[in-house]
Parts: structure tokens; C-alpha cells; sequence
């Protein structure tokens, strides 16, 4: 009889330290997180193209924490799904996105400044505020700020946005991955001669 | 100050580095020549590193050597001088020496041959005329940038900060890459100079030491700057042959035993390093006041029959080079800018050379054969063995090979040098470098993309809180109007606010009929039910309409009637709005049919007591007459003027906010070059962006507010100018595009359907043309109005 | 003229390939593979000459199943190698059999299933010797007394298993140490521990491996930190035990110059596909594989150690290396694994 009271309470206090213990470290070592939205926006690409279905990228955010999937953002790319995947512990999903709506290739807008009618209506349909312009007057695209989610397109009655690709520049050209094992990484090409 | 001569100097040896074939002797045979001059000279404006210059010249300009052809475009960026006297022919893209093969802006000029110089401002007192300081301008007016590779500007070296006192001026005479002799031939010939611009160079510094660095396989360059530098207490260091003891940071650890932190510049560890060529150029821009317009370019290679170095002109295109040095095209299989280590191929010999192009190698396919295919890497450790930065490069291969940016940024990809003595010595043939410099590319553009991304997310969060606020104080503009309206209608009759409703109801009535149009193209089973929604509005719109035209008729409307109609077209527009979120969710979802349902006779309803309402208010307002043609005129006199007013406000604010704009635009690029200099003003550049974007910020709210007002008189005026226009637009494109598919369908050959096609686009036609003319009835009519 | 556009630098170092790297390692080997034919008879050329071919074949097959330039990928020798470095290890004694499925373990399991040349963690050649040890512990065990060497065609009835080999095998001077039963005395007085100067014709076969080793080091084919590492660890933790208790352990000359001291330490452990690479990270590695030699033979189930301790070792080289990263230019001081 005494041995189990022995064991009890030896078992009790042990119990009651250890808690002790560790309610002081959780409360000493508490890492202080991001929640987990502002995570999930942090990942996704800003484009705010409501492609997903959401007004926005902090929108989706909030609905990938409610648990929606996390395979809707065709801008983002696989990449986007995958670091979702692991930041979130979910499975990988493939990217539900229409074919080729995920595109590589970066864009923007771009306004075909004499057709415009000035009609206003791009402006109000671009999440990140970036065409400028008033009624009746032309707008432009400010290029720098222009995520390229295409929804400025739709609305304009006479057509006149084009989604142009970004073009390298020198300053944003870089070297391209060599093509590997067994390869010649080399290529002959003429010379230009003035 | 003077270094004890005879006692050398302690060197600290860096980790690796490599002994390839040193081929120096081909092009140090010779004394330096001068180029020929050749038929045009290509300028590119980014010949430095930095902000690309600014043409000053107009094509068809005359212009004379050494004149300013371009000028600079903020702190780290220079000008560009004519290297000789003629006309400027050209001002446009060619090809420049970069290995992207990509195309930049250039000024070419054709020469005359006279070689008349613009006027010069020669310095020979400098030590005497001014404070050291006063010196710096002027080299950066000369447009000097660092010869040695990497073409930083000068003068911007020469303004350390104060907090990084300089002790060492390095003067980097190494020259460590095969082949090249530039720098050997330059100091063996004009080793006074280069002494001569070493002083100005320490007469505006001020450092501790001088220490010329000179590679032990330089004997004849050793000999004749000891001599030149005899009793000027400029120390000349010999240090051993091994590649890359040139490297800046390589360097100043071998004569110092100081590291540059990773990210930083010398000047955190008190240390200044210039090239000999540099020097040189210093020189001559101070005491005789000549522009950079030359240097010495090595030209060497063993398809070249007179290989030797020579002064060239600036601009002047390698193809010219190689005729002169002799040139056997058919031997030629690469043709590199720079040494066989850290040179870049060039893809045509159109290039200029430029303030950076210390070599050019025409080399024979024997001579530098293509690259091996590449093999797997064994992990033998050889690049790590000879990496002079300490990586580990089959690591760095490994992370970048697979993207993992994350692990390579951990192995420090971000230091390496990109020396090369990591692929030299890889014996399964890996292009080592190009993989880290796809890398370093990658990384570069996740930072540019995360700056992008976080900038979306401001300006988008920004969008949403001003969304909101005009939401609300619409709101609280309608309860004001509401409130208001009492009292006004007591007084007589609102016939504005009669009109607004009127109008409201006419544009959910046009809204609700596109909607519906939509539906039907896309086979949605929510037309029926739309369909009955636009019924109800066109309903409801006529009597806003026929309410209008009692009011004005027989004007009299007492207070209760007034108020029911108003509260009638308020809950109309709250039903417009229903009715398209239902579409909306329809046509996002596609099902939920008994929810819109429901929505759809709440629609009705409300439509229906509208319509009552509106009914009611007919007959009565044909009580309340006088006064009405008085009240509705004023008004409209002082809308024109308004509308006047505000153009102007309109377009002056437009212009503000398109300068503070640029001036952000600016901005934002100086502190992005600031951040990369590691300058010190960056706070100070920080707050300037910050207080141009608050500028730009606030011209266009209030740009967006001036349109919004206009937006909503324009409403207010019962000028529907706007959707006249949007309407003709729309028909004519709709017209365009069934024209298009009647091509198509008759390139096909399929009878019916072109039938079909071409009724249909008669049909689309006459609209179209039903609204140009009303379009231009409404425009003409406009016209009078404004008039 | 047509000018390639390709990446710096444009120079590489001339005759530098993976495939001459690898045949300078079979050079190396040739002394070694004197003095074992003079010690075991022809058995070990018998074992080559199998190996090779059969490496070769497995190598080929599996690249060609693999979509790979099968001549592109031979011309690198690494086949050659692993095979030449199994054939060395199993017994000269070996039948044909044995050595096949050796090298199919080696080069298809232990190389190609993990992607292929420098994609393998741990040495082809040692999991070849381990499968075959822990398969056939009686055939991987028989090894000929040393100067008993048997006639070619002895060995080569023993190549084609048709000779009864026990006739010609006894205990190598390490077993003699592990299953000896009687007293300290009678062990210490076998003739078998007292050649020159360590273990019985054993000995030349490691001075052998030795003098290839040495080659390697002056060819620089391999760095000094392995084998360096290996041999003092082993030597360093012997030492001790030796004079604590000499008639049970053996002395750290003898560890160094008996079974596959030398080979071990020159021509497995500095396979660097499998290695550790940074500067610290090798001498770690190697001292690392000396101690773990030492302790499995003094202790352990097995005659000899550097296969186990090799491949122990190989699986902890991805951890070594993170940790030894060396201090990059311009750092204050090395990253000493992750620091993010």
C-alpha cells in the first residue's frame, strides 16, 4: 500500500515540476510569430488580380488561413503553391489555373494613348491605383507600379489596353542557367559587321 | 610619410588563387602605338558604372575634341566627351560592350580629322590654386572612371566619408590576367605621369601611405616607377604573380592584411585603391585639364599579326583595332573585351571601345578552343582549393544548379568575384561562374520582385482605405441631402433633386440592360429573372422621367410627395445595386438560383412601391408652380463657370502630380544606388523619397477628388455625353468585331453562317450608326451649352 | 569569321579532365597490385580482370536505360575505378560470381540508383565490399596465407569455383587478433604478427598502397587532409590501448601497415563524391574514420574496419561540411551551420 501511495505522489510531484517547467519555458522562450495571414500574404505574388476568386491578395490570405486551397493563384506559380504548401503543412496542389493563364513572363498595361476616350473606367478597376488620368482626359499606365493582373482590360469599352511583356534591360538582363551535363554551353553566331 | 626604402614591405598571402599561362610577352614587344582614327566613333552613354549620361548634342552638331557631348545624370553617373573633332551623326541604340548582347543608347560622330581641341582648362598649380576638394569636380567634369574594370567613377571614390578616415592609397598596377600588358606598358613608358597623378590623387585624400602594387613579373614597370617615384615617398610593392592578386579586395589584403567586409567598400577599412591607368588620366585632366577621350588598350591574341598595345580614341569600334593590329579573321574563334578570365565575349566587332576595355583578345580557336561539354561534378574540392575568396564553390554550384537560393545566399554566393580560377581548374569542364552569376541574377530579381510586391501591397491597402472613406462620406453626403431636403421642398419644388432620381433611375435602367445583355451572351439561366428586373427599371425610369417633365411643365410639388419620391429612387438605385451583385454571384457561381430568387422579388417590391410612389408624386406636383425657371437657371450659370475653374485646377494638378511623381521616380533610383554604393546619406535620401511620394500622394487625391466632383456635376447636369460616347464605342467595336468573324467565316466557306454573320452585322452597323448620330447630336448640343 | 559567346573564364587549365583524374588513381594502384599477386598469386589479376569489364557493362546498361550519352559518360573512368578498388578488396580467392554481383551492387545500387557519377553518398566500391561481406561472410573471409601463393591455375579453378579453396586460405593477421581463444602468450607468438616490422606480407601490400598513395599526393589528384587524418587518428587512439595492454591490443605500427590501412586511407576515404570537402571538414572526416577503423577491429564482428568506418563516416559528411563552411573573405567569422 505504501509503495503505490509512493508511487503516487512521486508520480504527482514529478508531474507538477515538469509542468512547472515547461509552463515557465513556453512562457519565457514564447516566439512571438507573424499570424499566420500576414505569412500567407507575405508569399503571395501582390498582383491583387483576383484570379483566386478574392478583391485582392490579403483577401485570399485571409481565405487560405479559413482553410480555402492553396492552389488558386496563377501568378504566383507553382513556386507560390509550394511555399504555401510548407509554410501551411498542406499537401501540394496543382496549380488550378486555366491553361496558360500562368504565365512566365512578366507584364504590364499599357494604354494606346490616342485611342483612349477617357472613359475612366481602367482606373477604377486597378487594385494598386496605378493609371492616372480624369474623365474625358487620356490616362497612362504607371508603368513601375503596374502588376500586370490584367483586369484593367476587360473594362475598357474600346480596347485599347495591351498587356505588353517586360523586355530585359541592361540593367535587369542576367545570365541564363547552363544547360548542363554533357551539353556545349556554347552556341556560333555571325558576326555583325558595320 | 616616406617609407623606408630597402625594407619590403610584410605581404599577407590570400587562400588560392591559380598560375595559368601568363602569354604576356605577346603584346609587350612593342611600344604603345596610337590607333588609327577611325570613320566613325560610337559613344555609348553608359560607359561607367552608374546612371547612363545625358546627350547634350543634336544629331548634325559640329563638335570639337574634347567638347561635352553628354552630360551626367546624378551622383554616381559621368559625362561623355567627343574624343575628337567632327559631327555628330547619330544619336540611338548599337551594340555595346556588355555580354547581354543588348543594344544601347550611343552618340556616334563622325570625324573630320582636324583634331581641333574646344577649350581646355589646364591646372598646372593645383597644389597651390585651391583646396584639395575643389579638385574633385573637375575630374568628374572629366569624366573619369576607373580603368581597371568595373568603371566606377572617380570622383566619387576621391568623397569618402568623414566617419572612414583613408590611411592607404593603393595604386593597383598588378595586372594580374594573362595576356593583358596595358598597365606594364604604361608604366615602363610613362611612369612620370602615373607618379604625377598618384600626388594629386594623394594631395586630395590625404592618406597615411601610398603603396603602388606591382606584380613580380613586371620587372622593366618595377624598375621605371622606383625611378619615378625616387623622393616622393610612394612606396612600390612587389607582390608575387598569382591570379587574382589584382582583385581590389585581394589586393588590399596582400598589402594591408585588411578585409573589405562582405557588402562593403575599401573606404570602411580606410583604404582607397585606384588603377595605374586611373592615375594617369588624373593627370592629365588636372595639370592639363584634356577630358577622358583615350586610353591604352592591349591587343593581343594570337590571330592578330602585329599584336602590341595602343592608345585609342574612345568610341572607337573594335573593328578598327583589329585591322590595325592585323587581324586574320578567318583565325578568329572568340573575341574577348577584357582578359581570357574575367573578359566577356563580344558577338560583334562593332563595338566601341570604352573606359573599361583594357584589352581586347583576338584568340585562335587553338588558342582558346570551346568550352568541353560538361561533366558531373565529382565534389574533387580542386575550386574550392583555389577560391580566393574562401567559398566553397562545388556547394554554391550545387545550390545555384537547383535555384536554392535560400542555401546559396547561406554559402555566401553574394562574395564571390567571379574570378573564374574556380572553372579554370574544374576538371569536369563546369561553367562555374556562369552558374553563379545566373544565380546572383536570381537573387537580384527576388529582391526587385519583393520590393515590387510590397509596394502592390501598400498602394493596394492605400486604394482599399480610400475606397472606403469615399464610400462613407457618400453615405454621409445622401443622410445630409436627405435631411436637407425637407426644408428645400418646403420652400417649393427641388427640381434638381427630381432630376438627379430621374437620372439615377435611367442609368440602373442602361446598367441592368447590359447586364442582362451578359447574361444572354453567356447562356445564363439568370435572364429570365433579369429580364423582369430590367422590365421593372425601364418602368421605374419612365416615371422618374415623366415626374421630371410634370414638375417642369406645371411646377408645383408639395413636401410629402417630394420626399416619397426621393425615398422611391433611393430604394430603386439600392435594387439596381441587388440586382448586380446577384449577376455578379451568378456568374461567378453559376447555381444558387432560389437565393437570387428571393433577392429578385425583393427587387420587385421595392421597384413596385417606387413606382407607386412616383405615380403619387405626378399629379401632385402639379400644385407647386412658381419660382422653378429662376431657381434651376442660376445654378446652371454657376456649374459652367465652375466647370471652367476646374479644367484649369485639373490640369495644374495633373501637372503637379506627374513632376512630384518623377521627382519620387528620382529619387527612389538615387537611394537604390545609394543603398548599393553603401553611401552615407541614405537617410537623408530616404526621407526625400518619402516626402515626394507624399507630394504625389497628395496631388493625385486631390486630382481624384476634382474628377470625382466633376464626375458627379457631370451627372448632376444631366450631360450623359459620357455614356453616348462609351455606347458608340461599344457599337463600333462590336461592329468591328462581328466584321471580323464574317471574314473569318467566309475564308471557311460556310454559307449559313455568313448569312447569318452578315445580317447580324447589318444590324450592329445601323446601331452603330443610330449612336454616332446621337453621339454627335449630344456633342453639337454640348457645344452650344458650353458656348 | 564566326566568334562563341560564352561565359568567362575563356581559359581552362589544359589536360584537365575528370577522366584523367580517375586513371591516374589506377596508376596508383599498380604497386599494390604487384605486391598482392607476388603475396596471393594470380587470383588478384583474375579479380581485375573480371571487375572491370563487368563494371564497365553495368555502367553502360544502366546509362542507356537512363537516356544518357553512354561513350560521352564511359570516357570519365569512374566505372573503371570502383571496379578496380572492389577487385582489390574481396579476396583473390573469389569466384567469378562473387565479384559480379560485387560490382552490380557497386555501380547500378550504390552509384546509378542514386543518380550517377557525384551523386552518390557513400563510396560504390565499399558498398559493393559490404553486400558481398554480409552476403558471403565464408567467401569474403578466405583469404590465402601470405607467400602461399597458389598456382595460376589453382587460382583460376578458384576463379571458375571448382577448386576447393580451403586448402590454400588461413587467418590474415587481424582475424588472428579478433578469434584467437587461447592465452595473451600463444597469441603474441604467432608467426603470423612478426614480418619486417608489422604483420606477416601484409605489410608490403600497405608500403605499396603507400607508394601509390604518395603518387596520388604528388600528382595532386588527392589532398593530404584524409589520408593524413585517417592514419593519425587511427595511430593516435591505438597508441594508448597499446601500451596500457599490449598483449591484447596491437601496436599502432601494426594497425597502420595491416589489412587495409593504407588502401583505406589513400584510395576510399578520399573518393570525394563521398567525402567531406571544406579544409576542416576533411581532417575531421579522416580522423573520424582512423578512430571508427580502430574500433571495429579491436572490437567489432568483422575481420576488417574501413568499409564499415568509410561508409559510417560518408553518411555523416553532408553534416560535417555544413559545419565546417570556412570563414569567407570579408566575414568576420565562418558560418558555423545555419544561422538565417
Amino acid at each position: 500500500m505504501t509503495t503505490i501511495l509512493v508511487a503516487v505522489f512521486a508520480l504527482l510531484a514529478l508531474a507538477a515540476v515538469f509542468g512547472a517547467l515547461l509552463g515557465f519555458a513556453s512562457e519565457k522562450f514564447r516566439v512571438e510569430g507573424d499570424p499566420i495571414v500576414e505569412q500567407i500574404d507575405a508569399l503571395l505574388p501582390q498582383t491583387q488580380c483576383g484570379q483566386c476568386g478574392h478583391p485582392g491578395c490579403r483577401p485570399y490570405a485571409e481565405a487560405i488561413a479559413a482553410g480555402e486551397e492553396h492552389n488558386r493563384c496563377p501568378p504566383g506559380g507553382e513556386s507560390t503553391v509550394v511555399a504555401l504548401s510548407e509554410l501551411l503543412g498542406r499537401e501540394v496542389l496543382p496549380l488550378d489555373a486555366e491553361e496558360g493563364s500562368a504565365l512566365d513572363v512578366k507584364r504590364v498595361a499599357v494604354i494606346r494613348e490616342d485611342e483612349c476616350i477617357g472613359c475612366t473606367k481602367c482606373i477604377q478597376a486597378c487594385p494598386v491605383d496605378a493609371i492616372v488620368g480624369a474623365a474625358k482626359l487620356m490616362h497612362t499606365v504607371i508603368a513601375d507600379e503596374c502588376t500586370g493582373c490584367d483586369l484593367c482590360v476587360e473594362p475598357c469599352p474600346v480596347d485599347c489596353i495591351d498587356m505588353v511583356e517586360i523586355k530585359p534591360t541592361l540593367g535587369t538582363w542576367s545570365w541564363q542557367r547552363p544547360p548542363g551535363v554533357g551539353s556545349k554551353p556554347d552556341k556560333l553566331i555571325p558576326v555583325v559587321t558595320l | 610619410m616616406n617609407a623606408p626604402i630597402g625594407r619590403p614591405r610584410l605581404l599577407f598571402d590570400f587562400h588560392g588563387g591559380i598560375h595559368p599561362p601568363q602569354h604576356k610577352s605577346l603584346s609587350n614587344q612593342r611600344p604603345i602605338r596610337p590607333a588609327p582614327l577611325p570613320g566613325q566613333l560610337i559613344l555609348p552613354l553608359n560607359m561607367h558604372l552608374g546612371a547612363p549620361a545625358k546627350p547634350v548634342v543634336q544629331v548634325g552638331d559640329d563638335v570639337l575634341k574634347g567638347q561635352k557631348i553628354a552630360e551626367a545624370q546624378g551622383a554616381v553617373s559621368l559625362p561623355v566627351h567627343a574624343p575628337t573633332s567632327g559631327k555628330v551623326v547619330a544619336i540611338g541604340p548599337r551594340p555595346i560592350q556588355h555580354p547581354s548582347g543588348l543594344d544601347a543608347p550611343c552618340i556616334v560622330i563622325e570625324p573630320d580629322g582636324r583634331e581641333q581641341w574646344c577649350e581646355l582648362h589646364p591646372l598646372p598649380d593645383w597644389r597651390t590654386c585651391c583646396p584639395p576638394s575643389a579638385l574633385i569636380p573637375r575630374l568628374r567634369e572629366a569624366g573619369i572612371a576607373g580603368m581597371g574594370g568595373a568603371g566606377f567613377p572617380t570622383a566619387v571614390k576621391l568623397s569618402p566619408r568623414a566617419e572612414h578616415p583613408i590611411e592607404q592609397l593603393i595604386i593597383n598596377a598588378v595586372e594580374c590576367e594573362p595576356y593583358i600588358t596595358a598597365d606594364d606598358m604604361l608604366m615602363r613608358e610613362r611612369a612620370d605621369q602615373i607618379i604625377a597623378g598618384v600626388e594629386i590623387l594623394r594631395h586630395t585624400l590625404n592618406p597615411k601611405e601610398v603603396i603602388v602594387g606591382i606584380e613580380d613579373n613586371k620587372p622593366e614597370a618595377i624598375e621605371a616607377m622606383r625611378r619615378a617615384a625616387t623622393g616622393t615617398g610612394i612606396e612600390i610593392a612587389v607582390v608575387p604573380t598569382k591570379y587574382p592578386s589584382g582583385g581590389e579586395k585581394q589586393l588590399i589584403y596582400m598589402l594591408t592584411g585588411k578585409e573589405v567586409p562582405s557588402g562593403g567598400i575599401p573606404a570602411q577599412v580606410g583604404v582607397v585603391c585606384h588603377n595605374t591607368g586611373t592615375a594617369l588620366a588624373i593627370h592629365r585632366a588636372i595639370v592639363f585639364g584634356e577630358p577622358l577621350i583615350s586610353r591604352v588598350t592591349t591587343l593581343t591574341g594570337k590571330a592578330l599579326r602585329e599584336p602590341g598595345n595602343m592608345e585609342v580614341l574612345l568610341g572607337t569600334p573594335v573593328s578598327a583595332l583589329l585591322d590595325a593590329a592585323g587581324a586574320d579573321r578567318n583565325r578568329i574563334g572568340r573575341l574577348v573585351m577584357g582578359g581570357p578570365m574575367m573578359g566577356f565575349t563580344l558577338h560583334s566587332s562593332a563595338i566601341p571601345v570604352v573606359k573599361t576595355s583594357n584589352c581586347i583578345l583576338a584568340a585562335s580557336v587553338e588558342e582558346l578552343p570551346p568550352p568541353a561539354p560538361e561533366q558531373p561534378c565529382i565534389r574533387c574540392g580542386s575550386c574550392a582549393d583555389v577560391c580566393p575568396a574562401d567559398l566553397l564553390p562545388q556547394q554554391l554550384f550545387w545550390y545555384s544548379k537547383n535555384q536554392d537560393l535560400a542555401r546559396a545566399q547561406q554559402y555566401n554566393l553574394m562574395d564571390c568575384i567571379e574570378c573564374g580560377a574556380c572553372a579554370y581548374v574544374c576538371p569536369s569542364h563546369i561553367p562555374l561562374v556562369q552558374y553563379y552569376r545566373f544565380a546572383k541574377g536570381e537573387v537580384r530579381k527576388e529582391v526587385a520582385e519583393q520590393q515590387k510586391a510590397d509596394r502592390a501591397r501598400q498602394r493596394f491597402e492605400a486604394r482599399q482605405d480610400r475606397l472606403a472613406k469615399e464610400q462613407a462620406e457618400k453615405e454621409a453626403r445622401r443622410k445630409a441631402r436627405l435631411e436637407g431636403s425637407k426644408p428645400a421642398a418646403a420652400s417649393g419644388v427641388d427640381m434638381a433633386a427630381l432630376k438627379a432620381a430621374s437620372l439615377e433611375a435611367s442609368s440602373a435602367y442602361k446598367a441592368a440592360v447590359k447586364a442582362l445583355k451578359a447574361a444572354e451572351a453567356e447562356g445564363s439561366d439568370q435572364v429570365a429573372t433579369l429580364a423582369g428586373d430590367v422590365e421593372q427599371l425601364k418602368a421605374k425610369a419612365d416615371a422618374a422621367k415623366a415626374a421630371v417633365r410634370d414638375a417642369g411643365n406645371p411646377p408645383a410639388a408639395p413636401v410629402v410627395d417630394v420626399a416619397a419620391l426621393k425615398a422611391a429612387s433611393l430604394e430603386a438605385s439600392a435594387a439596381y445595386k441587388a440586382a448586380v451583385k446577384a449577376l455578379k454571384e451568378a456568374e461567378a457561381a453559376g447555381e444558387d438560383v432560389t437565393t437570387l430568387r428571393t433577392e429578385a422579388d425583393a427587387l420587385k417590391a421595392k421597384a413596385d412601391a417606387a413606382k407607386a410612389a412616383v405615380r403619387d408624386a405626378g399629379p401632385a406636383a402639379a400644385k407647386a408652380a412658381p419660382a422653378q425657371p429662376a431657381t434651376a437657371e442660376q445654378p446652371a450659370a454657376e456649374k459652367a463657370d465652375d466647370g471652367a475653374e476646374r479644367t484649369q485646377k485639373m490640369k495644374a494638378l495633373k501637372t503637379a502630380f506627374n513632376m512630384s511623381h518623377k521627382q519620387f521616380k528620382e529619387a527612389s533610383a538615387a537611394l537604390e544606388h545609394a543603398e548599393r554604393e553603401g553611401a552615407d546619406n541614405l537617410d537623408e535620401l530616404r526621407k526625400q523619397v518619402e516626402r515626394f511620394q507624399l507630394k504625389a500622394d497628395k496631388a493625385k487625391a486631390a486630382l481624384g477628388l476634382l474628377v470625382d466632383q466633376a464626375k458627379a456635376d457631370m451627372r448632376a447636369s444631366g450631360s450623359d455625353l459620357k455614356s453616348l460616347k462609351i455606347e458608340a464605342a461599344q457599337t463600333e467595336a462590336a461592329a468591328r468585331q462581328k466584321a471580323r468573324e464574317l471574314e473569318a467565316a467566309r475564308i471557311k466557306g460556310d454559307d449559313e453562317r455568313i448569312n447569318v454573320l452578315s445580317r447580324e452585322l447589318d444590324a450592329l452597323q445601323r446601331e452603330a450608326q443610330v449612336a454616332a448620330g446621337a453621339l454627335k447630336a449630344a456633342t453639337d448640343e454640348q457645344g452650344l451649352a458650353d458656348a | 569569321m564566326s566568334l562563341i559567346t560564352v561565359t568567362s573564364p575563356h581559359a581552362t587549365r589544359s589536360g584537365n579532365h575528370t577522366g584523367a583524374f580517375m586513371r591516374q588513381v589506377v596508376y596508383a594502384t599498380i604497386p599494390g597490385i604487384v605486391v598482392m599477386t607476388w603475396l596471393f598469386g594470380w587470383g588478384t589479376l583474375f579479380n581485375l580482370m573480371i571487375a572491370i569489364p563487368a563494371a564497365l557493362l553495368a555502367e553502360a546498361a544502366v546509362l542507356k536505360a537512363r537516356g544518357y550519352n553512354v561513350r560521352f559518360a564511359l570516357r570519365d573512368w569512374s566505372a573503371v575505378v570502383t571496379a578496380v578498388l572492389l577487385a582489390l578488396a574481396i579476396p583473390p580467392t573469389s569466384p567469378w560470381w562473387l565479384i559480379v554481383i560485387g560490382i552490380i551492387a557497386a555501380i547500378v545500387v550504390a552509384k546509378q540508383l542514386y543518380g550517377g557519377l557525384g551523386m552518390n553518398p557513400f563510396n560504390p566500391a565499399m558498398v559493393g565490399y559490404v553486400v558481398l561481406l554480409i552476403s558471403f561472410p565464408l567467401e569474403m573471409t578466405r583469404w590465402i596465407g601470405p607467400h602461399e601463393a597458389p598456382s595460376w591455375f589453382d587460382s583460376f579453378r578458384m576463379v571458375l569455383a571448382s577448386a576447393n579453396v580451403d586448402a590454400f586460405t588461413g587467418a590474415t593477421p587481424l582475424d588472428s587478433f579478433r578469434t584467437w581463444a587461447g592465452n595473451a602468450e600463444q597469441l603474441q607468438a604467432l608467426p603470423i604478427l612478426h614480418g619486417e616490422f608489422a604483420s606477416l606480407g601484409w605489410e608490403w601490400v600497405n608500403v605499396a598502397f603507400l607508394i601509390g598513395g604518395l603518387y596520388l599526393l604528388a600528382r595532386k589528384i588527392i589532398t593530404w587532409h584524409i589520408p593524413v587524418a585517417m592514419l593519425a587518428g587511427m595511430a593516435l587512439i591505438a597508441l594508448p590501448f597499446w601500451l596500457f595492454d599490449d598483449t591484447r591490443y596491437a601496436s599502432p605500427l601494426f594497425h597502420l601497415f595491416s589489412g587495409a590501412a593504407m588502401f583505406g586511407a589513400f584510395f576510399i576515404a578520399t573518393d570525394p563524391v563521398s567525402a567531406a570537402t571544406s579544409r576542416y571538414g576533411r581532417l575531421i572526416y579522416g580522423a573520424l574514420i582512423g578512430v571508427l577503423v580502430w574500433i571495429i577491429r579491436s572490437h567489432g564482428g568483422y575481420p576488417d574496419a574501413v568499409a564499415f568506418a568509410v561508409l559510417l563516416m560518408n553518411l555523416a559528411a553532408p553534416t560535417i561540411d555544413y559545419y565546417t563552411q570556412p570563414r569567407t573573405y570579408g566575414h568576420h567569422r565562418a558560418k558555423r551551420g545555419a544561422t538565417r
